[in-house]
């Protein structure tokens, strides 16, 4: 659950539009699809993404079935002050993931 | 008279016949023509996120590798960096992989290849085919010759796997009675449904296909081919695979290493 890749500028200039990255290791699994005995397998999407800086929410995102194995998300936010990104999602097994990164404005 | 010399001319014919088949090689230009990766059938979206390291979903598995390199497994208590040092110690080999093993006396792929360290020289058990853990470690050890061509030996105790692998290829197979070369050497600049058929080189496997949603190596493509021609599947690490793998090899040869690619 916790193998991912989280990219995020080391330094940036105050006001910048900078991209964060991430693709997260995980089998989407829709529940639309059978085993070999006709039974469906059980529902384990990533259900939820949130991105906070410094604290505060920049980004959630709501996922559902229909989105490919190991998603990969790219998204913009202003750098506006150094500090941390903190990544977190879950799916429906009730696992959770955690990425983090450091940035320094100036 | 006539009847003399119509000998004469055939019998020149068949002489000079089976000189040139003697002199010439039969290389992997002269079988295809044009050697080119399965890259290049590719959607252009595909070949974006192939070339981007970041976006590529194998860099997930190369991870996983990179982490298993220096990871102390086994009875002996070694990881791979105990013996060989830095990955970079791997440069160059996977283009001389499937390889003759002279201990075994048989050819390896490099997943074997990379079992029989973890059995006889960590004392570890082999990864399991297919799982995250042995794909990850191929896929990592193989970039390290990303770039570089294609150069196996189908010399020596090489050989009768490569005949052997070299006739499957050419021998129809399965419910649609059909051989690889119908496909790949035949037809490979014409489409099948709405999607191109390729060369069917290996040289970007492990590889990760959006059509199975993770890595997968080339073994598992090629049981996809028997699958497609409805033939019964070898199962994984059986002879013809390996003999398969390398007949592809040395027909791909000057090709370059792309682990990991994205395919279809």
């Amino acid at each position: 659950m916790n193998n991912f890749r989280l990219s995020v500028p080391p330094v940036a200039k105050r006001g910048e539009l900078i991209a964060i990255r991430l693709i997260i290791q995980h089998p989407m699994e829709t529940g639309f699809r059978l085993d070999a005995s006709g039974r469906a397998y059980t529902k384990n999407v990533i259900n939820g993404i949130l991105c906070r800086y410094n604290g505060a929410e920049v980004m959630r995102m709501e996922l559902s079935s229909g989105i490919a194995a190991n998603p990969y998300l790219e998204f913009f936010t202003a750098a506006t002050a150094s500090g941390e990104i903190v990544i977190d999602w879950s799916d429906d097994a009730g696992e959770k993931g955690q990425a983090r990164a450091t940035i320094a404005v100036n | 008279m006539r009847g003399i010399h119509t000998f004469l001319v055939a019998l020149l014919f068949a002489i000079s016949n089976a000189y040139a088949g003697a002199q010439l090689p039969h290389t992997p230009q002269r079988v295809l023509g044009v050697v080119k990766s399965g890259t290049e059938f590719q959607s252009e979206n595909t070949r974006k996120l192939q070339a981007d390291d970041f976006s590529n979903p194998g860099s997930l598995w190369i991870e996983r590798g990179e982490q298993l390199w220096s990871t102390v497994d086994g009875k002996a208590q070694k990881s791979c960096a105990s013996c060989h040092g830095s990955a970079q110690a791997m440069k160059g080999v996977a283009t001389r992989y499937p390889a003759f093993d002279k201990a075994q006396g048989r050819v390896l792929d490099l997943e074997a290849r990379i079992n029989s360290c973890r059995v006889n020289r960590q004392g570890a058990s082999a990864f399991s085919a297919e799982s995250d853990e042995l794909l990850g470690m191929t896929a990592y050890v193989a970039l390290q010759s990303r770039g570089m061509p294609l150069a196996v030996s189908i010399d020596g105790g090489a050989h009768p796997t490569f005949e052997s692998g070299r006739s499957l290829y050419y021998q129809r197979i399965g419910q649609l009675n059909l051989a690889c070369n119908q496909c790949h050497e035949q037809s490979w600049d014409r489409s099948l449904l709405n999607q191109p058929i390729t060369q069917g080189h290996g040289n970007g496997y492990p590889a990760y296909r959006l059509d199975w949603q993770k890595m997968g190596s080339l073994q598992r493509r090629l049981r996809a081919c028997f699958y497609g021609v409805r033939a019964e599947l070898p199962p994984f690490g059986a002879d013809e695979l390996i003999a398969l793998e390398l007949f592809l090899a040395w027909r791909g040869e000057g090709l370059k290493i792309e682990t990991p690619a994205v395919r279809r």
